[in-house]
């Protein structure tokens, strides 16, 4: 009877896997379509085995987080998406009537979008210099910087001559601002509960800084949707 | 043939103390992938049996011609349910839900997956969303359909329509936070000896599932809140009466719900990926060409999706790219089911229930996938657009494919999970009741199709009364045959014979511990001593100190 033997290094245990006599299998014949997995059994041992049960759960987290963003800008995919495809079908965009878009205000807007992405990056690297001050001043910088852009959009709505019902144009302008607007929310509300944790002493530090990173990413992923939102509603 | 198997992880009677986990534990935001995935499976099982339920009134009702048993909106609003809930609540989170979580970290050698608190979130989200929709049921429920299609679900059911729009929202979420859970666990956790054409196969078709739900599920999110405007504040996104293209939103919804398919099927592919080489004792064949036809499954699964709308005014140019694009997804569907075959041509094949139910798989998905490639042949589909074919279809797909992987799945890793076997002649009466119940139920269907009885209606013409009471009759015994395997399972789990911890000599990781696994899985992490499928190997070597390896091309 055909047997195998393992010898682990890892516990010096021995180990017996018993295979089946199959006779077939033991001579090459065309019937036997083992050939492609015959790689397989390249593999070599590596003994990663320690007595490890008390290793630490790996850290992932920034990768997870790209990933969620990947999904997160398929969502604002499929909405431009979807606003080119009513936009190619209508005969006329805007609809007639609709009043212009004012350019300053929005224009202002995406600067100050655009310039706190690169503020938000002096924090990333204050902190790589376990400077938490600069950290804190940076993201301070940010988040107001973000509180002013929302600002500024709020200000927009309440000064645009048609509402949410107005037209197809009018209510994927609504949509897309605002569903992209909760995303700014979302982000200045990171930055404030990072700001918030850099009061504990140690929080954040050279090595140990998930937070700032994760909320500078985020808010970089935000910047970039605001800029392709930008070019689609207001300049094409 | 004597098959003694040591195994490092193997307690020792007083070196390794076994956690058991309570019944407690399952009602816990648990962070444990194994607690997860039998939470996912139970709670997927339970909202099986109530769309089961529906389906049988739905029969029941369909006996006679006349909508005699419930009226016709009732009817409406069954049929959403059914199809709501068996995809959203029970295939989605039995296939990727219950086995990704339990076998995923054990098959790659991992303690847990990449982030469990956020798996226990993505798990906690479906029982109190699963229970809103249901109670929709009771507050004028959605009558649109699964695919709830404005301006119909604009005008139908509101109440329930917004509900419904929130339920899956929320189950979309909850399936997005799993699909990143995967891909990081997948690409990021393995056993440092792991590489990547190491991997079970299992691993690479959660790979290419974990992708389509990252892509796939946010835009169905997007037609989703865009919906819901035109639902509750009056916008026009979708409906014709204020300038809206209800096409568009055909487009968002199948962008995601053809993937959704393979969503729900492609883990299956894993499954039986697992199941056929262990059983027929013979290496995968192919095993490269079974991994990557995932990822071209996966890819080419993003662009077929206007199949679905070859009556929607789709034009003729675009419908051509569709027609293609569709029939060439029969290529890598079709790499895999001959691996599979060729995997069984010749080998020593056990006819026990897990291998019954591959088999089953494999029948029924193939004529699932050849009336799939017929119906996306542009003239035959507008032929029978809307009929009983498209029902027949699907159900082979979805009943044929993954109802019946995931039968596979339980009878294969039963004594993984509970360290017990499960009885296998009662496995075999529920697979001969389940094969022939669902055979009888939506073989006629075809024919009903073809002569032009169309779906979602609660009357129809008298002369299709016969085959409806034959696809009734089937769907009874369907109904019944659950019943075996819920007994035997449950009798089986608390009382059936030890299994010992690699009953059926397997050699991928999940089998290389106890079973049921301890907390964490591995004693200490696992090394590979062996390809995931070298059955068959008969190399034999002497015992000696320096022989590290023992397997010979």
């Amino acid at each position: 009877m055909p047997t195998v033997l393992f010898r682990d290094r890892a516990t010096t245990r021995t180990r017996v896997i018993t295979t089946d006599p199959d006779p077939l299998s033991l001579i090459p014949h065309p019937l036997n379509m083992q050939g492609s997995i015959s790689d397989q059994t390249q593999i070599n041992i590596e003994t990663v085995a320690h007595d490890s049960h008390h290793e630490a759960h790996p850290d992932h987290r920034i990768f997870g987080l790209i990933v969620f963003l990947v999904a997160e800008g398929m969502i604002f995919l499929g909405l431009f998406i979807a606003y080119l495809a009513f936009r190619s079908m209508a005969p006329e965009w805007p609809p007639a009537g609709t009043p212009k878009l004012e350019l300053l205000l929005p224009g202002v807007n995406t600067v100050v979008l655009i310039a706190s992405s690169l503020v938000i990056h002096q924090a990333d690297t204050a902190i790589k210099k376990n400077d938490v001050k600069g950290l804190q001043l940076w993201f301070g910088l940010t988040a107001l910087m973000g509180i002013l852009f929302l600002g500024g959009q709020l200000y927009e709505y309440s000064h645009l001559e048609f509402g949410l019902r107005t037209n197809l144009f009018a209510s994927t302008f609504y949509v897309l601002t605002g569903f992209h607007g909760l995303h700014v929310t979302v982000g200045v509300l990171l930055i404030l509960s990072v700001l918030w944790r850099s009061m504990k002493s140690e929080h954040y530090g050279t090595n140990n800084h998930f937070g700032v990173e994760a909320a500078e990413i985020y808010w970089h992923f935000v910047d970039v949707i605001w800029i392709i939102l930008f070019i689609l509603l207001y300049l094409l | 043939m004597t098959a003694e198997l040591i195994i490092p992880n193997e307690p020792k009677d007083d070196d390794v103390v076994i956690h058991h986990r309570t019944w407690k534990d399952y009602f816990t935001f648990s962070t444990d992938h194994k607690v997860i995935g039998i939470q996912y499976f139970v709670t997927g099982f339970i909202f099986y049996i109530i769309g089961g339920l529906l389906a049988e009134a739905i029969r029941t009702e369909l006996a006679t011609p006349d909508a005699d048993l419930v009226d016709p909106s009732t009817y409406n609003s069954m049929f959403t349910m059914h199809g709501t809930i068996m995809i959203f609540l029970w295939i989605v989170p039995a296939g990727t839900g219950a086995f990704a979580n339990y076998l995923l970290p054990l098959m790659i050698g991992a303690r847990d997956m990449a982030f469990p608190k956020l798996n226990a979130v993505a798990f906690w989200i479906i029982p109190p969303t699963g229970l809103l929709l249901i109670l929709s049921f009771f507050l004028g429920p959605a009558q649109a359909g699964w695919t709830s299609y404005p301006p119909l679900s604009l005008l139908t059911g509101k109440v329930g329509e917004g509900i419904w729009i929130m339920t899956l929202l929320l189950l979309g979420t909850s399936s997005i936070l799993g699909g990143i859970n995967f891909f990081t666990t997948i690409l990021k956790m393995r056993v440092p000896s792991m590489s990547m054409m190491q991997m079970p196969l299992f691993c690479w078709a959660m790979l290419a599932t974990s992708l389509l739900m990252l892509i796939a599920t946010p835009v169905l999110a997007g037609a989703l809140i865009l919906l819901s405007f035109d639902l509750i504040a009056g916008t026009a996104f979708f409906n014709p009466v204020g300038g809206g293209e209800p096409v568009v939103y055909q487009h968002m919804f199948w962008f995601y719900s053809h993937p959704a398919v393979y969503i729900m099927v492609l883990p299956f592919f894993g499954v039986i990926s697992e199941v056929i080489p262990v059983h027929c004792r013979k290496p995968i064949f192919g095993y490269g060409a079974i991994a990557y036809s995932s990822m071209v499954i996966s890819f080419l699964g993003l662009i077929v999706w206007a199949h679905h709308m070859f009556t929607s005014g789709t034009p003729p140019w675009l419908r051509m790219f569709f027609m293609i694009t569709t029939m060439v997804i029969a290529v890598p569907t079709g790499i895999k089911i001959f691996g599979w075959l060729a995997t069984m041509w010749g080998g020593k094949i056990t006819l026990n229930s897990p291998m019954l139910f591959a088999m089953g798989f494999i029948s029924t998905f193939v004529i699932g996938g050849i009336t799939g490639v017929m119906l996306a042949a542009v003239p035959f589909d507008i032929h029978v657009h809307d009929t009983y074919f498209v029902v027949a279809h699907l159900h082979y797909v979805l009943f044929g494919g993954s109802v019946f992987g995931i039968y596979t799945g339980i009878y294969h890793w039963f004594p993984k999970v509970t360290g017990r076997h499960i009885n296998d002649t009662w496995g075999k009466i529920h697979f001969v009741l389940t094969y022939v119940g669902f055979n009888v139920t939506f073989l006629p269907m075809h024919v009903l199709g073809l002569q032009g009885m169309p779906r979602r209606i609660a009357m129809y013409a008298p002369e299709f009364q016969g085959l409806n009471q034959v696809c009734t009759y089937g769907s009874y015994v369907l109904a019944i045959s659950t019943v075996p395997f819920l007994v035997n399972a449950i009798y089986c789990a608390y009382k059936g014979d030890k299994a010992g911890s690699n009953p059926w000599n397997a050699l991928t990781l999940d089998w290389q511990t106890t079973s049921p696994p301890e907390i964490e899985n591995f004693e200490v992490l696992p090394v590979l001593t062996t390809g995931p499928y070298d059955y068959g190997d008969t190399t034999e070597v002497e015992e000696s100190p320096e022989v590290l390896t023992t397997t010979g091309g």
